[in-house]
């Protein structure tokens, strides 16, 4: 590109986020890109991975002629079951996220604010057609958020933004948005950036971006 | 002797009436009681309260009950727009209560044991608090949510006995254990009929005591 770099692609954006997951937590991976986490978490790193719909211990998906259709992810893809895993019934499978057991949950998002709010379920507030599945309980459960996100909308509008323009998920409950270009902590002071791509200054990004940010 | 048997899908349906609320587990298809759904088609009921995580994909089940017309109102957690729950909704000819999904079970939870109501903090900083009740509980916006029982739970089940002590296979589990301690008739469907005592007890995972029917099916 013009500028001198190669925005980070799905895989990239994973990987980068799974890099920063260290051995022994729990974690919940939403669906979309948050899933492929954990294809990029060494399986010699033991991270447990929960998924909504009752899995403790979440595994890769297994080869075509393997696959159990009794054993899905919360994207209802074909998974495997990492040895020492085990599964729980829906209301304890939420008792989980709500109540604190996760280091970690990582979920996409259609904004960011900078004070931690997420906007990932609609994009009216009064859109008749919701899709909220377990977003909401997820996003207020963990120890820590992460958000997995283009750091720009498909028409260049930001996507961290002073304030979101969507419907919350949840007020002030994400600690780092990983993009295409950034990775971003949320402080009381408001957006932190930890890393940023190979080739973009700090003011391109920032200039991608609708809040201020700081130097980390 | 207790014997909760059934031996066809319209015995395991008979006496579901209009209005009736249904509990309907199961995560996309997986744990879903499918011939019972079928059978409650066949069935006839109408004006039904379908509690389902989802509206469903199109040529499911779900959808088809949706698409005859026979569901006044649906309790889920998601609708796709582009699915037959979706377009029902937006010509007005479905009412549709999107709940979070841990609320969901939850409620359906409580239900089961007794609990009047709950305040949780999931979508209480949300336009899902608008107009309802919450209190800030440890410092925390909290929403009052009630139960959600049912008149009829439809179970998928891996195993069962005769006294309705039942097994699931892996996720197959999700809402069915939580659902068939909410519903007034439990009606489970079965892969798999086992000799009572069979099932080693630290291994059941729904006691019959929360199953009023089970029905044999194949796969």
């Amino acid at each position: 590109m013009a500028d001198g770099f190669t925005p980070l692609d799905r895989d990239g954006m994973a990987a980068r986020a799974a890099h920063d997951i260290p051995e022994g937590w729990v974690v919940n991976l939403g669906i979309g890109i948050p899933t492929e986490v954990g294809n990029f978490i060494p399986a010699d790193r033991e991270v447990i991975i929960h998924s909504e719909n009752g899995v403790i211990g979440a595994g890769p998906a297994p080869a075509p002629d393997r696959i159990n259709p009794f054993l899905v992810n919360a994207g209802t893809q074909p998974i495997t079951l990492r040895t020492g895993g085990s599964y729980v019934h829906h209301a304890d499978s939420f008792a989980i996220a709500r109540g604190g057991h996760l280091d970690l949950t990582v979920l996409g998002a259609f904004e960011v604010s900078e004070n931690g709010d997420l906007a990932n379920w609609a994009r009216a507030a009064h859109e008749p057609v919701k899709q909220i599945g377990g977003a909401m309980d997820l996003a207020i459960g963990a120890k820590r958020l992460w958000v997995i996100m283009e750091h720009t909308t498909k028409e260049g509008a930001p996507r961290l933004r002073r304030t979101c323009t969507y419907p919350l998920t949840a007020k002030g409950a994400v600690k780092r948005v990983y993009t295409n270009l950034a990775v971003l902590d949320v402080t009381p002071q408001g957006f932190v950036v930890r890393d940023i791509i190979p080739g973009l200054s700090f003011e391109s990004l920032a200039a991608r971006t609708d809040a201020p940010l700081a130097r980390a | 002797m207790i014997d909760k048997f059934v031996r066809s899908t319209a015995e395991a349906l008979d006496g579901v009436p209009d209005g009736a609320t249904v509990l309907l587990a199961g995560f996309g298809d997986v744990g879903m009681a499918t011939a019972l759904l079928e059978g409650l088609i066949e069935q006839g009921a109408k004006d039904l309260v379908l509690v389902c995580n989802s509206g469903g994909r199109d040529g499911s089940a779900v959808a088809r009950l949706l698409t005859l017309g026979r569901v006044r109102k649906l309790i889920c957690s998601f609708v796709r727009a582009a699915s037959d729950a979706g377009r029902l909704l937006l010509a007005g000819r479905l009412e549709v209560e999107v709940v979070p999904q841990g609320t969901l079970a939850e409620r359906m939870r409580a239900a089961g044991a007794g609990i009047p109501a709950f305040y949780t903090p999931t979508g209480a900083d949300t336009v899902l608090a608008e107009g309802r009740e919450v209190r800030e509980i440890a410092g925390r916006p909290c929403l009052l949510e009630y139960p959600l029982a049912g008149d009829v739970a439809l179970i998928d089940a891996w195993q069962a006995d005769r006294w309705g002590n039942l097994t699931y296979r892996e996720t197959q589990r999700n809402f069915n254990p939580v659902m068939a301690m909410a519903a007034k008739l439990t009606v489970a469907q079965t892969r798999h009929v086992v000799d009572l005592g069979a099932l080693a007890p630290e291994h059941v995972m729904t006691p019959g005591i929360f199953v009023n029917r089970v029905l044999h099916v194949s796969g």
